[in-house]
């Protein structure tokens, strides 16, 4: 039960964090880890439209009564959410606002989706409610490294 | 604000001109649709009520950035920070007296002493604002014109992380803004009050930083003339 490491994805596709907590993984240079986030990027938005079309709400808005228009966040197919090795299982989180959170955990991990969110919530409190953060820039918050190692390493291990 | 509504090009004249007269000096004061305004309200309406820190936290967030703007250096920030709170502060002080009072009894009067102001900043003060009393008070050994309250971990600062390029600066400014509208609204004047981070850089001190990482002193300092007064009136009595 490790997790290895947490990237944050911003929306336009650059990598705006990278911690790692355990070893396990593969050193890569932080040159590599860029393309990776980039290339993850793609890869997503490339199985977000591969999506069968009969789950895509907008063919069916002719059709649909005008009331599900309003809804705020209709279903839409949010694309690649785990890829798992027999080493390794990363597991994507899309934020509303189109930033991705991947997590790097053993393949017998459980509740990646309970830490994820918690991982989500930390970043809404730390990150986005310093002052000192400019959005879409990579992120250096000494209290949110602080928050996420008491997480991981106090309840995940 | 103005509590005049645009007025639209379709509407008579006659009407404009009555909107106009019944407002005729913008007081500040917003008037809502049922005419009531703040003062109209019970004093001890939101006595109790409490706030989303989340709300508190991105306003606050607002008020950083806004106080960001053209400053010329941290001491200048801070200093638009504590102006922001001085006015909370002026006005908090007669708001929780007047609270503080039983019904059908004479209103609790200002403190007139350092020792019972400080002590209404550190509990009254500190239970409104931050629902706990502040975590220590001392006063200086060095200058007895100066006191130190010290705020363990001041709700301000809790998700905040200072850069390294100006990790002197401290959000708590506008706290101790608030505390010196207290001083100067009772009639101590300071010569200002500060916020600082404790155990910067102090080795020595490190066990106990690390405890309480944003740990932060507020200091008073009082104007010599309030000193004066204090001695004059220890020996009347």
């Amino acid at each position: 039960m490790v997790v290895f490491a947490l990237l944050i994805i911003s929306k336009a596709g650059g990598l705006i964090y990278n911690r790692e907590f355990n070893a396990g993984l593969a050193k890569l240079s932080s040159n590599d880890l860029l393309i990776l986030a980039g290339t993850f990027h793609g890869v997503h938005a490339i199985t977000r439209s591969l999506a069968p079309v009969a789950t895509h709400p907008a063919n069916r808005l002719s059709s649909a009564p005008p009331s599900s228009i309003a809804a705020p966040f209709p279903l839409r197919p949010t694309g690649l959410e785990v890829l798992e090795s027999s080493h390794f299982r990363l597991t994507c989180f899309q934020t509303v606002t189109g930033t991705k959170f991947l997590l790097f955990t053993e393949p017998s991990q459980p509740n990646v989706d309970v830490v994820i969110k918690r991982i989500y919530e930390l970043y809404a409190d730390f990150v986005m409610k310093n002052p000192f953060y400019t959005i879409e820039m990579p992120v250096r918050c000494q209290k949110f490294d602080g928050a996420l190692d008491g997480y991981i390493k106090g309840n995940v291990r | 604000m103005s509590t005049n509504p645009p007025s639209s090009a379709g509407k008579p004249a006659q009407q404009a001109l009555q909107q106009q007269t019944r407002t005729p000096t913008p007081s500040g004061l917003r008037y809502p649709s049922n005419k009531k305004t703040i003062y109209d309200r019970n004093i001890n309406r939101t006595k109790t009520s409490e706030l989303s820190r989340a709300a508190f936290a991105y306003l606050f967030v607002e008020m950083i950035a806004y106080a960001q703007k053209r400053v010329t250096g941290i001491a200048d920030l801070e200093k638009r920070l504590n102006n922001q709170g001085y006015p909370l502060g002026l006005k908090l002080l007669d708001l929780l007296l007047l609270r503080s009072t039983v019904p059908s009894t004479p209103p609790t009067t200002r403190p007139t002493r350092i020792l019972p102001l400080l002590q209404f900043i550190t509990t009254t003060l500190w239970r409104h604002l931050f629902a706990r009393p502040a975590d220590a008070l001392e006063r200086s050994a060095a200058n007895p014109a100066e006191y130190m309250v010290t705020d363990n971990a001041p709700l301000v600062n809790e998700y905040i992380s200072v850069p390294r390029e100006i990790s002197s600066f401290n959000a708590a400014a506008f706290v101790s803004g608030i505390v010196e509208g207290v001083c100067d609204g009772a009639g101590f004047r300071t010569e200002g009050v500060s916020a600082h981070w404790v155990g910067e850089g102090d080795a020595a001190e490190g066990g106990k930083a690390e405890m309480w990482p944003g740990k932060t002193i507020f200091l008073i300092k009082f104007a010599p003339e309030v000193l004066e007064r204090e001695e004059v009136m220890g020996k009347g009595g």
